[in-house]
């Protein structure tokens, strides 16, 4: 129910004879119409024509599709800690471990797949990693034709890796006391973490 | 086309049938077919309703594409380069989608309705003087499909029964919004019937004559030796009027209430879909050609262009007749333009202002237009600068009329308290109310 004193009157705008006559409000719109038309023709339409042109995302914050890193020698960076599908909101991250063949580390993903239909592209898993192998890239079109194909693996995702290096370096060197880390790994959160796993 | 040449032309080839075959060869017989008003009224005919229909499409496509220039955007540029095939495109796919008939329809009218709609539409050129007289191997022939005596009050009574299509198409869907779509078409038609045909009367009163290549050869003059005697500068007010009727009566923005998606879902045609949603797409556009054709023949001299010694009178050779149908159909591709721009700068009127506008607006203005042409007649003074003086002081008085009147344009403030003031500003703003 709608309160008598809530209810404002507006008066509405006194015109002028001609204005009552229409023509000046529509030929006032016709220029309007016509500066943008001429606008587009002739310097530039304000859409963009999408996948020979793309704007530029603000690559440091852009959460788009996923990728797992590699070490310094080229490894899979992962160790199958399961903290990230653990953090997935959306649970769309499916790890099997199995014992790594490399003395550094326990354990290596022996499957890794990111349902990308499931992800909401949240970020968590990126937050959970502990030493920061799955990363989120700014890239966006990601396209395929079943939903199958929408599940990237393992390869998939170390292959993204491998082109997208350039443009996103891994976010920190590795901190996991790994023999390759040059002594970079510095700072209270590496030192921690290198305590406990070196 | 007048009726004795009709007869002529038959009674000739009937009389070579009959008797002369054996001594005319079969290549004269023809030629003086193809030569004849009979002969080129008849290729006229199939070459327009093709050309037409390539037209029509095309129109959807240039719309789409107006559209998106005005609000920023590159419009439909994927098939073909700039886009140009996309109708060709969206012509296939209304061809080949599943053609639905609902089972609560009136099957017989829902058929035809679409079929009507586009039939009306397409008929009415049959009396646009596109090219001129035509000096064609010694016969002096009209680039006219038909040129009756009554030319104008046949594309008008063709044009409105365009109506048909929208009402039958919207009666038969059996739907509420169809009906509804359909009940609007029909008042709105009506109604803005009545100033157009007005408007035209004032032509006819001016011109003499309702035969539309005499309307035309009768503006190819120029008053002072400058101006071209287009009806325009004689009236522009019945112009201005004519062309807000044109649009009202081809259903088109800012008129276009009969498919106001945002209350009647799609008005008159949300039943249909596949072609025969196309044929009323393509009506619409072709009553648009129609009305824009004749809008350009009544106030903007047809195929005359000033200066242009192909676009004379005079003119009949091949080339000139080539010349006079591309005038005449650049004033058209113009007046589309403007439509098209139109629609993509107003927003749609309120019914009661759609009735407001025809019947305290354009009504008495074209009655006085009307009246003035008129009595210009009877003082012999019909052709000369007193129209467009006349013209001036109608707009005067109407100026006047708007200014000493204090209804509110909206017509609302009828049902509502007195308001005391506007509370637009905080500082006018009642006490205990919420910003």
């Amino acid at each position: 129910m709608i309160n008598e004193s809530d209810v404002l009157l507006l008066a509405e705008p006194k015109l002028s004879a001609p204005e009552k006559l229409y023509l000046p409000q529509v030929f006032e719109g016709l220029k309007t119409t016509l500066r943008h038309l001429w606008h587009t023709l002739f310097k530039r339409a304000m859409t963009v024509q999408y996948p020979e042109e793309k704007v530029n995302v603000r690559i440091a914050n852009y959460r788009g599709v996923h990728r797992l890193n590699r070490d310094h020698d080229g490894r899979v960076a992962c160790v199958a800690c399961f903290m990230c599908s653990t953090a997935c909101p959306a649970h769309c991250i499916h790890i099997e471990a199995a014992e790594s063949p490399w003395d550094d580390r326990e354990k290596y993903p022996a499957k890794f797949d990111i349902d990308e239909l499931r992800c909401i592209f949240c970020g968590m898993c990126e937050e959970a990693c502990p030493v920061d192998a799955i990363e989120l890239t700014h890239h966006y079109d990601l396209v395929g034709r079943t939903r199958q194909e929408m599940i990237l693996g393992k390869e998939e995702l170390l292959a993204i890796y491998d082109v997208t290096r350039e443009e996103k370096p891994r976010k920190d060197p590795p901190i996991t006391g790994y023999p390759d880390t040059g002594g970079r790994g510095v700072g209270p959160r590496a030192e921690t973490r290198g305590g406990r796993l070196a | 086309m007048s009726s004795p040449s009709v007869h002529f032309i038959v009674e000739r080839a009937l009389s070579a049938w009959s008797d002369e075959t054996k001594r005319l060869p079969a290549e004269r017989i023809m030629k003086e077919f193809l030569t004849s008003q009979f002969g080129v009224s008849i290729v006229l005919a199939n070459v327009i309703v093709l050309a037409l229909l390539g037209t029509t499409a095309y129109c959807i496509f240039i719309e789409r594409k107006v559209a998106a220039w005005i609000q920023d955007r590159h419009g439909p540029n994927r098939v073909g380069p700039h886009g140009i095939f996309q109708i060709v495109a969206d012509g296939l796919k209304m061809l080949f989608k599943e053609d639905i008939i609902p089972g609560h329809v009136d099957k017989a009218l829902f058929i035809a309705a679409p079929g009507i709609a586009m039939f009306v539409a397409f008929i009415a050129f049959a009396a646009i003087p596109w090219g001129g007289p035509w000096m064609l191997a010694g016969n002096l022939v009209n680039v006219q499909v038909a040129n009756p005596d009554i030319g104008l009050l046949y594309i008008l009574g063709v044009a409105s029964m365009a109506v048909y299509g929208v009402v039958l198409g919207g009666w038969a869907s059996n739907n509420k919004y169809s009906l509804h779509g359909a009940v609007r078409a029909t008042a709105q038609m009506l109604s803005y019937e009545i100033p157009m045909g007005i408007c035209i009367l004032v032509i006819v009163l001016t011109m003499g004559t309702l035969r539309l290549e005499d309307i035309t050869l009768q503006q190819t003059g120029y008053w002072l030796g400058v101006i071209p005697q287009w009806n325009v500068f004689l009236h522009p007010v019945a112009f201005l009027i004519l062309f807000v009727t044109a649009l009202a009566e081809s259903n088109r923005a800012p008129f276009d209430l009969a498919e106001a998606e945002q209350e009647l879902v799609g008005g008159f045609h949300t039943e249909y879909n596949a072609l025969k949603f196309g044929m009323f797409f393509l009506a619409e556009y072709a009553h648009m050609i129609t009305t824009s054709a004749l809008i350009c023949v009544l106030f903007l001299g047809g195929w005359h262009l000033p200066w242009v010694p192909w676009t004379q009178p005079e003119a009949a050779t091949f080339w000139a007749v080539l010349a006079k149908i591309t005038v005449l159909c650049a004033k058209v591709a113009v007046c589309i333009f403007v439509m098209m721009w139109l629609r993509w700068t107003l927003p749609r009127f309120r019914f009661d202002q759609l009735m407001h506008m025809a019947w305290k607006g354009l009504v008495p203005v074209s009655l006085c237009l009307f009246v003035l042409a008129a009595v210009l007649l009877y003082l012999d003074l019909e052709r000369s600068v007193w129209a467009l003086a006349g013209n001036a002081a109608i707009v005067t008085a109407v100026l006047l009329k708007a200014s000493l009147s204090r209804a509110e344009i909206t017509g609302r403030t009828a049902n509502l308290p007195p308001i005391t003031s506007a509370v637009l500003s905080p500082k006018t703003r009642p006490e205990g109310l919420a910003p």
